[in-house]
């Protein structure tokens, strides 16, 4: 059953399994362990993005394509329900539509990037994705009327998904079946062509794949993944604006998170989304008690200044691309293996 | 690439054929006299910027995410100079202008080129050849500096006043000049010229184009082309810088951000050039520069998305930019 669960991919390390686990456990029980607006925020934040993360990781860890466009797609997502909330009311067939419609746009639109552009090398796929990105958000701030330009768009829910409660495990339930969905994908024979091209794309040419099918294919796929976590993210805030799926900086940070965690391993993206919404809502706190015990000391207060938390993950993001590729969940299943598991 | 440019000549005339096209649409001639001098103004901006993206990546097959925080440092650099110098920027004659200026400047080229040494040195060398890596280490080269320049300056916007002598316009008949778009041209058209010279008259610039074209057969002509390398990349970063600063006094402002903001466009002028080339990367930036400045006064909605339609335009006819390098 676990097995079947986990399309046979376990965590293969102790520690890693406790903090899956507890994880797991902490955001199953979130309504209740951690009563208050701002900790269930914070869950459903990590639900979302553990979601939109992993998806991410199919391209970058496992297909080795670097995209910029993954926040344009989340951002599909969550302007599809607001648009089509706002306009057609709280009821569920604006919802549905929202949701269809969204969801076809995102896949048109990576489909033609994808055949377009996959063609050639790693770089220019890049280059493209982010211009192309910082066309879709310039077009939702001009076209104010539809989007709600840079103040974004308010909805309401229907009657039945309004209560924070029913919503929140919306959220988390549809989140973590998309999640087990996306391991499945990896560990499928499928998954095992996209680690051989990332590996070796003239040799898994030659072995007779199309990588250029292969390769669109999973970008659809992440394409899809993430215009569902915008949905669910709008379902949850109940709003939608360019800050809050649009900005180049929600790109950022998915970057910092997948790196962090680890590149090709799904259960990386639970660990980088986790670490990485807890550090921007709480090492602040952290910080600002550091910040100001050093006060008096030039430029060091500066380095630890609240906001200034960017500085020191930017650095551990670099550190890992150098150092441990495959993030923390790397690390600790090597470290597993030395101690004879 | 000196031969390129000789027997295809069809991408520069774009640029004519575009003003030209323009000018029945713009209905009046002063009009089009000064969005075409604002349009050359900017695209020569943004080929300073871009040119060294371009070489870099041409010789060294190295992506540079993190260009835009040369941009920015640059922009920085000059205004921290300026805002020292006010006793020089308000004596309004053009001497003492240009005393204020040009050490402005000078400091934005050095501090870009030193970061830009350091980028190299600590950065990407451990990462040659492998794109993957490159991108992601360049972009967290730029999650880290842009939250440095935070540090360093602080986190506000920080004005960046232009000299006297620049600022006004000329007068010509019923067009108005910007004085400051005057300027740019030339300093672009300067750039340009320079590096056209040093790329194809001297020895340095042999080395360098035959670099783009073979490093394997240079590097066993016995040349060292890992310092062929840190020369471009400095030169480049500095020139990124030299734009920073003009970009910084064009929107009398300097923000962390700016260079990311400028990096798109600069990355669909490299597109259109065609990666890794110098020339290319030159019309490129004229094209966006204009059309820019033209949609902006016929149709403003869709200004901010002309580059756009202009890439897809240029790629559709040439899949691999307007004057493709060997090996893209």
């Amino acid at each position: 059953m676990l097995t079947r669960l986990l399309s046979g991919d376990f965590p293969r390390s102790r520690v890693l399994t406790a903090v899956l686990v507890a994880i797991l456990i902490a955001l199953a029980l979130a309504p209740f362990i951690f009563p208050g607006t701002r900790s269930l925020n914070v869950a459903a934040k990590v639900a979302v993005f553990v979601l939109l993360v992993a998806s991410y990781d199919l391209l970058l860890g496992y297909t080795g394509i670097v995209s910029f466009a993954h926040t344009m797609f989340f951002g599909i997502g969550g302007y599809g329900v607001g648009i089509a909330m706002a306009k057609m009311g709280p009821g569920w067939g604006a919802l549905a539509l929202g949701i269809a419609a969204s969801l076809a746009l995102s896949l048109g639109i990576a489909l033609a990037i994808g055949l377009l552009s996959l063609r050639v090398r790693a770089i220019f796929f890049a280059m493209i994705t982010l211009a192309v990105a910082s066309f879709f958000q310039i077009l939702a701030s001009q076209l104010s009327p539809l989007t709600g330009g840079e103040d974004g768009l308010t909805f309401r829910l229907p009657e039945l998904l309004r209560p924070r409660l029913v919503s929140y495990y919306v959220v988390f339930g549809v989140a973590l079946a998309l999640f087990l969905v996306l391991l499945r994908v990896v560990n499928s024979p499928f998954g095992r062509v996209l680690l051989s091209i990332r590996e070796n794309e003239f040799r898994s040419e030659a072995l007779g794949y199309r990588i250029v099918t292969y390769r669109t294919v999973a970008n659809c796929l992440a394409a899809l993944g993430a215009t569902a976590a915008g949905i669910l993210y709008s379902i949850w805030l109940r709003y939608t604006g360019p800050d809050t799926t649009l900005s180049f900086n929600i790109m950022i940070d998915i970057l910092l998170m997948v790196v962090i965690g680890g590149m090709g391993t799904m259960y990386g993206s639970v660990l980088g989304a986790t670490l990485f919404v807890l550090a921007q809502n709480y090492l602040r706190d952290l910080m600002k008690l550091a910040s100001d015990a050093l006060q008096g000391i030039p430029l060091l207060p500066n380095l630890l200044h609240p906001d200034r938390w960017l500085l020191w993950l930017g650095v551990l993001f670099i550190l890992c691309v150098y150092y441990f590729p495959s993030g923390i969940v790397g690390k600790l299943r090597a470290a597993g293996l030395f101690k004879g598991r | 690439m000196k031969t390129r440019i000789k027997t295809d000549l069809i991408p520069l005339a774009l640029i004519p054929a575009i003003a030209l096209v323009a000018l029945p649409l713009v209905g009046s001639a002063p009009t089009w006299v000064t969005l075409t001098v604002a349009g050359l103004a900017m695209g020569m901006m943004i080929f300073m910027m871009a040119s060294g993206l371009t070489l870099v990546f041409g010789l060294m097959d190295v992506m540079n995410f993190a260009h835009g925080i040369f941009i920015s440092v640059g922009a920085y650099g000059a205004a921290t100079v300026l805002t020292r110098m006010t006793r020089q920027m308000e004596a309004g004659s053009l001497a003492s202008d240009l005393s204020a200026m040009v050490p402005a400047v000078l400091a934005a080229i050095a501090l870009a080129a030193l970061l830009g040494w350091f980028f190299e040195r600590v950065l990407i060398r451990p990462v040659y050849g492998d794109h993957l890596k490159q991108i992601l280490v360049t972009m967290g080269g730029l999650i880290v500096f842009e939250q440095l320049i935070h540090v360093v300056w602080g986190p506000d916007i920080i004005p960046l006043p232009r000299p006297g002598a620049i600022t006004g316009a000329f007068i010509i008949g019923e067009a108005a000049i910007e004085r400051y778009r005057v300027l740019a041209v030339i300093v672009g058209l300067a750039v340009f010229a320079a590096m056209w010279l040093l790329l194809n008259r001297t020895r340095i610039g042999l080395l360098v184009r035959a670099g783009v074209e073979n490093p394997e057969m240079v590097e066993s002509l016995g040349y060292r082309i890992k310092r062929l390398f840190v020369g471009v990349f400095v030169a480049g970063s500095g020139l990124a810088g030299l734009g920073g600063a003009m970009w910084g006094m064009y929107q009398e402002q300097v923000t962390a951000q700016m260079g990311m903001q400028v990096l798109v466009v600069i990355f669909i002028v490299v597109i259109i050039g065609g990666l890794g080339s110098v020339g290319g990367c030159f019309v490129g930036a004229m094209l966006v520069g204009l059309l820019a400045n033209y949609t902006g006064y016929l149709a403003p909605k869709l200004a901010l998305g002309s580059n756009i339609l202009l890439m897809v335009l240029v790629l559709l006819w040439r899949p691999r930019g307007l004057y493709p390098i060997g090996k893209a």
